[in-house]
């Protein structure tokens, strides 16, 4: 047992670092440190900054582009990604329906679509959930029928996110409509400038646009753009999904959510004194910062679990770090949100991301507590975690 | 990075495990409770013969060089099987000291006897008024001849009754609560002057309240610098600690297992009760508490060999914590999930109850020990 990094691994966390320093504009870094919202044009820079270090799609197989890094590795760049902080590499395209593309689908799907995910040419979306499927994903009903070279697309996609940057939507869709659940679901590509498909924001909580339904009303989708084997699309969800989970713990982003809180704790007094000098406070953020050291202690037994015995491998206590990663997210905003008391109230009324830059740092910390409570619903919801360990770990 | 264990580690977990198998089961631990001491002496020579005793200490001494990893996975082992053998006090604590500080002469004269199971320790440092607090020590060791005179009373010696020697801490100058002026020193426990109040604790063990009515003791009795003890007391109950650690997470895999186990075979509304989905979800929230308890006993094992005494205080620090809370969490809904029978003696989760309620109370509990990592400006 030895739970330190390896030379090598230290001089490839202080390089990953370096370079986080240098190449993060500086406009993007400040917004994602106050919990703002980055614009589409900064996050597309962002993404082709990494692109170009050969950083786009890290943990990709090196044929299509990856770097080969160990899974320790993989881990480093997340962390140091998430305190430095900048966006991850965009989820939908990188983590989700790129490898869904590279493992299950043709030649020219890979051609066509993989470079262009890496350097975030095509802004990808999620299509999975609708109004009736959520955690039951697999009761979903949006429909394709195939006719002749052509799948005709009727349905409704909602909690889209960001589909209003979107230049294509990957969606699952019913293509057997008599065959049981999950037997009947294909997996389709389809491109968001198609006729027939229109979005409508979805407003979350804090007053902030980032999800969105989708409609679609006869899109003529090419049958090219089916992804694997007709009728096989949940056993790609599947894989999909997996995925999904182990990004989820976000240790590096709490950790520097904790940064500034100590930071604005600091400076924020309350009764004569800082409030990170007030005994409740500091417990509560002590408790939190605790749960935080476990949570990376059990993320790292995970990576090094992965590490030995290969990464594709689903590990049930990805569960685990979905719930206390969520939990301690929600934590940490609920932290800040006592920092600073009373002043949590004005509400920003300008710019379509609650954000005016108007008012100071105070104005983002309500909408992040309040925005944040979707951390433990979205990713398969803690509930569903919970029933994972349950079926998995304890054979309940 | 790398959580696997070495294949001589895989052979030791293994051997205690097997042991303790087929030697201790919970009937067994009731009669062993029952035996004069409150334990086994006969298990005790088992764990002697098997090397458990005289793990931590270098093959110069008669041990085998051992080190944190190995105590996790003896620890982790007692603390599934609910072992009522004094490994803590006798290997952890005294060992502890006389292999961090000892001299040669005191190592030659005591290890031995330790090391093959002939001779047991207490650690003698919790007063009236002490409470968590390792610098606050009334009992007085006062210079005579050259030697020493200990005056002063001790409370909840774990061990303290059977123990054939103690290891007290005492104050040679300075106030109750200074830093400086406390020492460490070795009392045959049948010293003139010695008279121990022994009763059995909550948890099964046995303790005593020991006191010290000017007992005599040599020069050579002192473990280290004898105004200067604090530091190395720190140490060697950070290594407790830390043991303790694993020892919780032992018994809270234990506890959680039993209790899943009953949940599949208890049957109300015609029904076994592990298909009521409130009943899962606490099982899996019981999950999650522990590995998180596991992932920081694995820190605080790593943090024992740290050599910044702030940075491995703090580490150690945040794993009672969050042990605490795991083993809280877990203890309490355990029983509930046992329903009635879960209140009773005869049920074994009881017991796997009252002994982490003890351990969370032994060396500083969750509450103390989180002020502590505040004070010390967090672990993040
Ligand atoms: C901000 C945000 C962004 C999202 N982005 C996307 C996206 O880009 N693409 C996409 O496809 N989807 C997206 N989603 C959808 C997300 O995956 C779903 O919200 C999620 O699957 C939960 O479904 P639901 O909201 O319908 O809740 P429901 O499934 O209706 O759940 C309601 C409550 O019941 C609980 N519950 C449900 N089933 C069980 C069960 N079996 N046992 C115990 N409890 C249960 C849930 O935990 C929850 O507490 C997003 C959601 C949010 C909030
Ligand atoms: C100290 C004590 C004194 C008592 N005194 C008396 C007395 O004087 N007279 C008398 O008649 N009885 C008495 N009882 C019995 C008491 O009423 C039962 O213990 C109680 O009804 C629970 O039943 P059980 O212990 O069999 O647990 P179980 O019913 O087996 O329950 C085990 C666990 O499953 C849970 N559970 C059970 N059913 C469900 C469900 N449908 N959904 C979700 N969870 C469920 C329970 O909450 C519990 O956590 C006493 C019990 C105790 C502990």
């Amino acid at each position: 047992m030895d739970l330190s990094f390896s030379k090598e691994e230290l001089a490839f966390r202080d390089e990953v670092r370096a370079f986080f320093k240098e190449a993060v504009p500086a406009a993007m870094r400040q917004k994602m440190i106050e919990g703002r919202h980055p614009t589409k044009d900064e996050m597309v820079e962002w993404y082709r900054i990494l692109n170009k270090k050969g950083w786009g799609v890290p943990h990709w197989p090196v044929q299509y582009g990856g770097t080969g890094w160990t899974s320790v590795q993989d881990y480093i760049f997340n962390e140091e990604l998430q305190l430095a902080p900048a966006p991850q590499p965009l989820a939908f395209g990188v983590s989700m329906v790129g490898p869904v593309i590279y493992t299950f689908g043709n030649e020219a799907q890979k051609q066509r679509f993989l470079p262009r995910i890496a350097n975030v040419d095509d802004w990808w979306c999620q299509g999975f959930s609708e109004p009736g499927a959520g955690s039951d994903l697999a009761s979903l009903k949006t429909k394709a029928e195939r006719r002749g070279d052509k799948y005709i697309v009727n349905g409704q996609k909602t909690w889209t996110t960001l589909a209003q940057y979107a230049d294509w939507i990957f969606c699952l869709v019913r293509t057997d409509p008599t065959a049981k659940k999950q037997s009947g679901i294909s997996f389709l590509l389809i491109d968001m400038k198609s006729k027939g498909i229109s979005v409508r924001p979805i407003i979350t909580i804090e007053g902030g646009h980032e999800v969105n339904e989708v409609f679609f009303d006869d899109v003529e989708v090419p049958v090219e753009n089916l992804v694997g084997e007709e009728n096989k699309g949940w056993d790609y969800a599947k894989f999909l999904l997996g995925n999904e989970r182990t990004g989820i713990a976000r240790v590096g982003m709490s950790k520097e959510r904790i940064k500034r809180i100590k930071q604005m704790a600091g400076q924020v007094q309350a009764d004569g004194r800082p409030v990170l000098d007030n005994p409740r406070f500091r417990d509560k953020l002590t408790a939190v910062e605790i749960e935080l050291k476990a949570l990376e202690m059990t993320q790292l037994r995970v990576v090094a679990d992965e590490g030995k015995h290969g990464k594709g491998k689903p590990n049930p206590a990805s569960s685990v770090l979905k719930i206390k990663g969520s939990e301690i997210q929600q934590a940490t905003t609920e932290l800040l949100m006592d920092v600073i008391g009373p002043y949590a109230a004005p509400y920003d009324i300008h710019g379509e991301d609650g954000s005016n830059e108007a008012m100071d740092w105070t104005a983002q910390v309500a909408p992040s507590y309040f925005n944040n409570r979707k951390v433990s619903i979205y990713g398969g919801s803690n509930e569903i975690q919970r029933n994972i360990i349950c079926k998995a770990v304890l054979g309940l | 990075m790398d959580f696997d264990l070495s294949e001589e580690q895989r052979l030791l977990k293994d051997s205690v495990e097997g042991l303790l198998k087929s030697a201790y089961d919970f009937e067994s631990r009731k009669k062993y409770g029952a035996e004069p001491d409150g334990f086994s002496r006969a298990i005790w020579g088992k764990f002697a013969e098997q090397g458990l005793l005289g793990l931590p200490f270098s093959e110069a001494d008669g041990g085998f060089g051992a080190g944190s990893v190995e105590t996790m996975i003896v620890m982790e082992a007692l603390g599934r099987a609910l072992v009522l053998e004094p490994y803590l006090p006798t290997v952890i604590l005294a060992g502890g000291f006389l292999r961090r500080a000892g001299s040669a002469e005191q190592k030659a004269a005591y290890l031995p006897g330790l090391i093959d199971g002939s001779k047991l320790f207490a650690f003698a440092q919790l007063e009236k008024s002490s409470r968590y607090d390792l610098g606050d020590v009334t009992t007085t060791a006062k210079p005579q001849g050259d030697g020493w005179v200990i005056d002063g009373d001790k409370t909840v010696v774990l061990n303290g009754d059977s123990a054939d020697v103690l290891i007290v801490t005492a104050r040679t100058k300075g106030g109750q609560r200074d830093r400086d002026g406390i020492g460490v020193f070795l009392v045959p426990a049948d010293a003139n002057g010695v008279s121990r109040k022994a009763y059995p604790t909550q948890d099964g063990l046995r303790a005593a309240d020991i006191s010290f009515n000017g007992v005599v003791v040599a020069a050579d009795a002192a473990i280290g610098d004898p105004a200067q003890g604090l530091p190395l007391i720190e140490r060697v109950v950070d290594e407790a600690r830390a043991a303790l650690c694993a020892e919780a997470v032992g018994a809270m895999e234990e506890s959680l297992k039993t209790t899943v186990e009953y949940l599949k075979t208890r049957t109300q509304f015609g029904v076994p009760i592990a298909s009521f989905q409130v009943l899962q979800h606490r099982a899996a929230d019981m999950f999650v508490a522990l590995e998180q308890a596991r992932s920081m006993a694995m820190f605080a094992i790593m943090a024992s060999d740290f050599e910044d005494a702030k940075e491995r205080a703090n580490a150690i620090a945040a794993a009672k914590v969050q042990v605490g809370r795991s083993l809280k969490f877990i203890g309490e809904q355990s029983i509930q999930l046992h329903g009635g029978i879960g209140v009773t003696m005869e049920a074994k989760i009881g017991h796997y109850f009252k002994r982490l309620t003890m351990i969370d109370r032994t060396f500083g509990d969750a509450d103390y020990h989180l002020a502590r990592v505040g004070e010390a400006g967090g672990v993040i």
